[in-house]
C-alpha cells in the first residue's frame, strides 16, 4: 500500500487519469476539509467585513477579534433543538438540505487547482459542473415544500425561478468562453487560421488553452471576453441567492424564505451548501476567464527570475497576515482580562508566520537546489496559491456586493434575467463566433 | 456474469419501459402518469445509447439527445394542459377528466 | 481508446446503477404522494445518467443531468406544488382496472425478454467501442453536419412548445 501511495507522487496526471483510487480519495478528503475551513473563514470574514463596511466592529469578544466566533456559532447550532413543523413531510424535510449539500460538494471533483491537482479531469468538466450545480434548485424547492408553511413555499418558488432563469445566461456565457478555447491563436485578438474546432470542455484543458494562447480569456477579443465574464459574474451571484439577488432568503422580506422552518444543524447545512456553492461558481469563473492557476503576466514577465519573484508571493502573503496579527496583538488593551486573547492572537500570528516562512523556504529551496521533489512542491504551492487568491478576491466581492447594494425586487430580478442578460449573452456568443472565424 | 454486454443494458431498459407502461395504465394522478411517460422515454434513450455503443457509431447518442429535447417540450406542454384543466375542474384524476363522455 | 479511461469495477457499478434505476421506477409508480414520486424519478434519472457514463456517452449524460434532472424535474415539482390538493392524498390512487394494466405490463415484459433470449445470437461478440476522448467534438460535428435539419426542427419544436405552454397556462388570453 505504501507503494501505491508513493508511486503516484512522481506522476503528473490527476488521480482520475492515473486510475489511482487511493489518491483520489485522499484528494477528496483534502478538498472536503479545505472547503469546510474556507466556509468557516468565510463566515468570520463576512461578519467582520460587513461590520466594517457599516462602521462598526463586528464580533470582538469570542476570540481575539472574533476569530473563534464561527466555532461558537457551530457549537450553538449543533446544540439547538431540532424542530420539525407539525404537518411537514418528514422524509423530504430531512433530505432537502442533503441534496443542496451534495450538489454543492460534488462539483469539487473537477475543480482544477493545478495542471494535475484535480480529483479527476473529466472530458466534460464544465458541463458536469453546470449540471450538478443545477441540482441545487431541487434541494431548495423541496425545502420550501416540505416545510408546509406559506413563507417557505413562496421563498422556495421564487428562489428556484430565479436560479433557473440565471442558469440560462450563465450557460451562454460559459459557451462563449469554451468557444475561445478552440481558437489556438496567441495574443489578444489572435485566432489561428487552423482553428479546427478542437476546443475542450475539460477544466484543465480550458486553463491550458489560456496558457497556450498567452492571454486570459477575460481579455481575449476585448471587450467580448470581458462582457461574457461580467454576465457570468452577475449570474453566479443570482445562482447562489446572494445579495443583491437574495430576495428569497432575506430576513426583512420573507422571514428567511425557504429555510425559515429549519433550525440548528439543518440550517447550518444550508449555510454550508450556500458558501460551498459560492466557492464553486467562483472557481468556474476563475478557471474560465481568469487563467485558473496561472500567475499574472506569465509571458510579459517571463523567465526564471520573474518566476522566482512571483513564487515568493505565497510566503509573503502569509507573512503579511502575520504582521497584521502582530499589530493587532500589540494594540490589545493591556489589562488582565485581555491576557488570554492577547496570547491567543500572538499564537495565531506565530502560526501564520510559521506557514509563511515554510512557503518562503519552499520557494527559495526550489530556486537554490535542483531537487525534483522540492521543485514539484513549489510548483504545486504556486498553482494552488494563485488559484485560491483569485477565489479569495471573488469571495470578498460577494461580501462587498452584500454590503453595498440594495436588493432587487422579484419582478425586476426576473426582468433582468430574461430581458437583459439572455440577449446580451447570446449577442456575445454570436459576435465571438464571428470574430473567431474572421480573425 | 462478469462481462456486462449490451443485452444487460437492454434488459434494464425493458424493465424501465414496462414500469412506465404500468404506471401510465394504472395510476389516476395525471402528474404521475406524465412521470411514467418520462420513464418510458428514458428507457428508450438507454436502449439507443446501448446500441450506439454496440455498433460503434454516434447516431444513437444523437437520436437520444433529440429525444431528451422532445421530452422537455412534451412535459412543458402536458403540464400546461394540466394546469389549464385544473383551473376549470379542480381535479387531477384521469378518471374524472371525462367532460366529452356521453 | 485510452486504457486509462476504461471504467473500473464495471459489474459492481452496473448492478448498483441499474438497481437504483429500477427501484426508482418502482417507487415512481407506487407512491401515493406525488412529491415522493418526483424524488424517485430524480433518482432514476441520475442512475440512468450514470449508466450513460458507463456506455461511453459522457455528453448525453451531461445533457441528461442538466436538462432532465435539473430542468424537467423542477418543472414537475413546480406543477405538483401548484395543483397538489390535500384530498388527493387520501383518495384512491390506482384505477379500477389496475389488474388489466399489470397483466398487460407483465405480458409486454415477457415479450421483450423472449425476443432478447431468442435473438441472443444476433448480437456481435465484442462491442465495437467508442472513444471517450473527443465524444463531444464528434457529437458536435455530426449534429451540425449530418443532422443539421433535425437540429433546426428540434429548435422549432421547442419554440412551439414554449408558445403553447405560455398560452395554455395564462389566465386570460
Amino acid at each position: 500500500m505504501l507503494n501505491a501511495l508513493m508511486s503516484y507522487l512522481g506522476s503528473n496526471v490527476t488521480p482520475g487519469e492515473a486510475n489511482n483510487q487511493l489518491w483520489a480519495l485522499i484528494y477528496v478528503l483534502i478538498i472536503f476539509a479545505g472547503v469546510s475551513v474556507a466556509v468557516v473563514a468565510m463566515n468570520w470574514l463576512e461578519r467582520k467585513a460587513l461590520a466594517h463596511f457599516q462602521v462598526r466592529l463586528g464580533p470582538m469578544r469570542v476570540g481575539p477579534h472574533g476569530l473563534l466566533q464561527p466555532i461558537a456559532d457551530a457549537v450553538k447550532l449543533l446544540l439547538k433543538e431540532d424542530i420539525i413543523p407539525a404537518e411537514a413531510d418528514k422524509f423530504v424535510f430531512w433530505i432537502a438540505p442533503l441534496i443542496g449539500l451534495l450538489a454543492a460538494f460534488t462539483v469539487y471533483t473537477v475543480v482544477p487547482f493545478g495542471p494535475s491537482q484535480a480529483v479527476s479531469d473529466m472530458n466534460i468538466g464544465i458541463l458536469f459542473m453546470l449540471g450538478v450545480s443545477s441540482l441545487a434548485v431541487l434541494g431548495i424547492v423541496m425545502a420550501g415544500w416540505a416545510s408546509n408553511s406559506h413563507y417557505p413555499l413562496i421563498g422556495a418558488l421564487r428562489s428556484s425561478a430565479q436560479m433557473v432563469s440565471y442558469e440560462v445566461a450563465m450557460g451562454m456565457a460559459v459557451v462563449s468562453a469554451v468557444l475561445m478555447t478552440s481558437l489556438h491563436g496567441t495574443g489578444l485578438y489572435g485566432a489561428s487560421s487552423l482553428s479546427d474546432g478542437t476546443g475542450t470542455l475539460s477544466m484543465i484543458g480550458i486553463v491550458q488553452a489560456q496558457q497556450e494562447q498567452q492571454v486570459w480569456f477575460l481579455f481575449k477579443f476585448f471587450p467580448l471576453g470581458l462582457i461574457a465574464f461580467v454576465i457570468f459574474a452577475i449570474a453566479m451571484v443570482a445562482e447562489t441567492n446572494r445579495a443583491p439577488f437574495d430576495l428569497p432568503e432575506a430576513e426583512s422580506e420573507l422571514t428567511a424564505g425557504f429555510h425559515t422552518e429549519y433550525s440548528g444543524l439543518r440550517w447550518s447545512l444550508f449555510m454550508l451548501a450556500e458558501y460551498a456553492a459560492m466557492i464553486a461558481v467562483s472557481s468556474i469563473a476563475v478557471t474560465l476567464w481568469l487563467g485558473g492557476w496561472m500567475r499574472p503576466f506569465p509571458h510579459w514577465l517571463s523567465g526564471s527570475v520573474w518566476d522566482f519573484i512571483f513564487s515568493l508571493f505565497p510566503g509573503l502573503t502569509f507573512l503579511g497576515l502575520a504582521a497584521i496579527a502582530v499589530r493587532g496583538t500589540l494594540r490589545m488593551p493591556k489589562h488582565n482580562y485581555f491576557r488570554v486573547q492577547t496570547i491567543g492572537l500572538g499564537a495565531f500570528a506565530l502560526v501564520l508566520g510559521g506557514i509563511g516562512l515554510l512557503l518562503l523556504a519552499i520557494a527559495i529551496g526550489a530556486r537554490a537546489s535542483s531537487s525534483e521533489a522540492i521543485a514539484r512542491a513549489a510548483d504545486s504551492m504556486n498553482n494552488i496559491y494563485w488559484f485560491m487568491i483569485k477565489i479569495a478576491v471573488f469571495m470578498y466581492l460577494f461580501i462587498w456586493y452584500r454590503a453595498t447594494w440594495p436588493r432587487y425586487r422579484f419582478d425586476q430580478l426576473m426582468k433582468v434575467g430574461w430581458k437583459v442578460m439572455l440577449p446580451i449573452s447570446l449577442g456575445v456568443l454570436i459576435v465571438t463566433a464571428i470574430v473567431g472565424v474572421i480573425a | 456474469m462478469a462481462e456486462i454486454s449490451t443485452l444487460h443494458y437492454l434488459v434494464v431498459a425493458a424493465a424501465l419501459f414496462v414500469l412506465g407502461v404500468i404506471g401510465v395504465l394504472t395510476r389516476r394522478n395525471v402528474v404521475i402518469v406524465l412521470m411514467s411517460i418520462e420513464l418510458i422515454l428514458n428507457a428508450v434513450n438507454l436502449n439507443l445509447v446501448a446500441f450506439s455503443r454496440m455498433w460503434g457509431g454516434l447516431h444513437g447518442q444523437i437520436f437520444s439527445i433529440f429525444i431528451v429535447v422532445d421530452a422537455a417540450a412534451e412535459a412543458a406542454v402536458g403540464l400546461g394542459i394540466l394546469i389549464a384543466f385544473f383551473r376549470n375542474k379542480e381535479t387531477i384524476n384521469v378518471d374524472e377528466i371525462d367532460l366529452l363522455k356521453w | 481508446m485510452n486504457p486509462a479511461m476504461t471504467p473500473v469495477a464495471t459489474p459492481f457499478f452496473f448492478y448498483l446503477l441499474s438497481g437504483l434505476a429500477i427501484l426508482g421506477g418502482l417507487l415512481v409508480i407506487t407512491r401515493r404522494n406525488a412529491v415522493h414520486s418526483a424524488l424517485a424519478l430524480i433518482v432514476t434519472l441520475l442512475a440512468v445518467a450514470g449508466l450513460y457514463l458507463m456506455l461511453y456517452a459522457p455528453f448525453v449524460a451531461g445533457v441528461q443531468i442538466i436538462v432532465y434532472a435539473g430542468g424537467i424535474m423542477v418543472l414537475f415539482l413546480f406543477v405538483i406544488m401548484l395543483v397538489n390538493l390535500e384530498r388527493t392524498i387520501r383518495e384512491r390512487q390506482f384505477n379500477r382496472i389496475w389488474p388489466v394494466g399489470l397483466v398487460a405490463g407483465c405480458a409486454l415484459l415477457a415479450l421483450f425478454l423472449g425476443v432478447y433470449a431468442k435473438g441472443k445470437s444476433l448480437f456481435p461478440e465484442q462491442a465495437r467501442g467508442l472513444a471517450e476522448g473527443n465524444n463531444t467534438q464528434q457529437i458536435g460535428e455530426m449534429l451540425y453536419g449530418n443532422y443539421m435539419f433535425a437540429f433546426e426542427i428540434a429548435s422549432l419544436l421547442l419554440l412551439v412548445a414554449i408558445l403553447g405552454a405560455v398560452i395554455m397556462a395564462k389566465k386570460r388570453i
